[in-house]
């Protein structure tokens, strides 16, 4: 049940607890108390909305920043890893194998904030060595859905 | 001009699909369970095959009974989907979807005056085609006690010595009934008994829940007297590619393959091209769609058994057929006053036929959001019917 439980969420976190039940053919009572295991196990994190912020009024930029670290003795790179991560800005770090060592995605409201969390904080970090930073100039694809994507219906009543 | 119209074509009905949807499209806001195709996109290898081919210059014909390679794909996906055996080279063929295949099969075997049983209610284009070819549709209502399954004793009540085919449509549109293997024994008995051909329209084959589907043509002494009709819009969501295959004896297959090289040519090359990408490495994209359709599936019969309108289960294809006897209407009625109070487009079930009375089509080839819509409309509307 577990895994058509996250399939079935991947999809659409909107699915209610009902359909779960509808779908799975199990009683409510277990979906919920499953799904509450899944959040404690924290193997479900979180429930996130996709917004194409581009068609809003709302201005945001992201960048992508390649950081080149000094892994530290004992803790490899998870203490530097977990430095960055703290800031609110940051939404995402990953650890990569090639050319770098940690992809770190940031959020602000213009340039300059970007420039200046790169400047300020990121780049004079003990462990840190060297950044790249790159600005996402527009978002095609996110989380696996595309943004663009004409939803209409545009199947037409053809006959039989 | 009219009096100089063919006497056959005059005298077939418009489909009551066409009549209904056209009210359909002149409302706003309406919601539409009526559709008969996937929602989903044909999945992107497919689509990026056809492109591919399209960018190589692959715009010639092709032979008249399809490319080789796509014969060859489509007969190694029977076997091991449904365990069929077909030569590729004499035994298929490639047409311009499943309706092609079926139109084809009527006009190789219909000498006039041969009759040719239709179970119904039934996809719409068999009693048409089979009169335009020559033949005498009879029809065999089916029962929802029965679960709208094909009896031994049906086809026995029906048959005479002027009967040369028997269609065979599961999983079935527009009731969503399968058919299973000890079903099929019992009517390949009658078949061979009574000498009949059975024209096996098995296009929603790999949208059946449950248990998987059987073809008629895998039972002992059926291969040599069925033609399989299948193709990809429904299980690859390909349905504007128009690629389908009629599978059968090479002594129906070469005839039927004559008619469609004087009338078609080939099937379209890039539709052929995509569909063989679509048959050799898109078993994942139909589970996931297969999947997809039965949580609506299940999502629909909950819904309908919750405001009081029986609802047959449904096992295959991606239709829900529930009575609608209780409300005191006819499927016609039902059908125009939920669209007029309530947007909601459903299909009469007597579109497929003079059984699907008492009965409505709804597809549930929609994302979950519009069906729990739709459901809370017509729950609304039956309510005001059922007291």
């Amino acid at each position: 049940m577990r895994q058509e439980i996250l399939g079935i969420l991947e999809q659409n976190c909107k699915v209610t607890v009902d359909d779960l039940a509808t779908i799975l053919e199990n009683p409510k009572e277990d979906i919920a108390k499953e799904l509450s295991k899944l959040e404690k196990e924290q193997i479900i994190c979180g429930y996130h909305t996709i917004i194409n912020w581009d068609k809003t009024d709302i201005h945001k930029v992201t960048a992508l920043i390649e950081v080149k670290v000094t892994p530290q003795r004992g803790q490899g790179f998870d203490k530097i890893a977990e430095r960055i991560y703290r800031f609110k800005e940051v939404t995402a770090v990953y650890l990569m194998s090639g050319g770098f060592d940690l992809t770190v995605i940031i959020e602000g409201k213009t340039m300059k904030e970007v420039a200046l969390f790169v400047g300020q904080k990121l780049a004079p970090l003990e462990s840190v060595l060297s950044t790249a930073t790159h600005f996402v100039l527009k978002k095609y694809k996110d989380h696996g859905i595309i943004l663009e994507k004409n939803k209409k219906d545009e199947r037409m009543a053809v006959t039989p | 001009m009219e009096q100089k119209l063919s006497e056959k074509v005059k005298v077939i009905p418009p489909s009551g699909i066409r009549k209904f949807f056209d009210l359909v499209s002149e409302m706003e806001d309406a919601i539409s369970l009526g559709v008969g195709e996937p929602d989903f996109d044909t999945p992107w290898n497919i689509r990026e095959e056809g492109i591919y081919s399209l960018e190589k210059g692959k715009t010639f014909y092709t032979s008249n009974s399809g490319m080789l390679e796509l014969r060859d794909e489509i007969c190694k996906y029977l076997k091991r989907r449904f365990e069929l055996d077909y030569d590729y080279k004499t035994e298929t063929l490639v047409t311009v979807g499943g309706s092609e295949g079926i139109d084809l099969a009527f006009r190789a075997l219909i000498n006039p005056g041969d009759e040719v049983l239709i179970p119904e209610p039934c996809f719409v284009s068999y009693k048409p085609c089979a009169f335009l070819a020559g033949g005498k549709p009879v029809t065999i209502p089916l029962k929802e006690e029965n679960e709208f399954r094909l009896t031994p004793e049906e086809v026995e009540q029906y048959v005479t010595d002027k009967t040369k085919i028997l269609v065979l449509s599961f999983p079935n549109n527009p009731t969503g009934a399968i058919m299973d293997r000890d079903d099929l024994k019992k009517i390949a008995e009658v078949a061979i008994k009574h000498d009949l051909i059975v024209l096996s329209d098995e296009i929603y084959a790999e949208l059946t829940y449950a248990q998987k589907h059987v073809s008629i043509a895998s039972i002992e002494g059926m291969k040599e007297r069925t033609i399989i009709i299948n193709g990809f819009s429904k299980a690859y969501s390909m349905t504007g590619w128009r690629m389908g295959y009629a599978v059968g004896p090479k002594e129906v297959i070469a005839p039927m393959t004559k008619i469609h090289q004087y009338g078609i040519m080939c099937a379209p090359t890039t539709s052929q091209y995509a569909a063989i990408e679509a048959v050799k490495n898109s078993d994942s994209d139909v589970q996931e769609m297969r999947n997809a359709y039965n949580g609506r599936r299940k999502v629909m019969i909950e819904g309908f058994r919750r405001m009081g309108l029986e609802c047959f289960e449904p096992l295959g294809a991606f239709y829900l057929f529930p009575s609608i006897k209780r409300t005191g209407l006819t499927s016609e009625e039902f059908a125009n006053r939920l669209l007029k109070e309530e947007k909601v487009a459903v299909v009469p079930g007597t579109a497929f036929g003079d059984s699907g009375e008492g009965f409505i089509r709804c597809s549930y080839a929609y994302s979950i959001e519009d069906l729990k819509l739709a459901i809370s409309r017509i729950e609304k509307f039956v309510s005001r019917l059922i007291k």
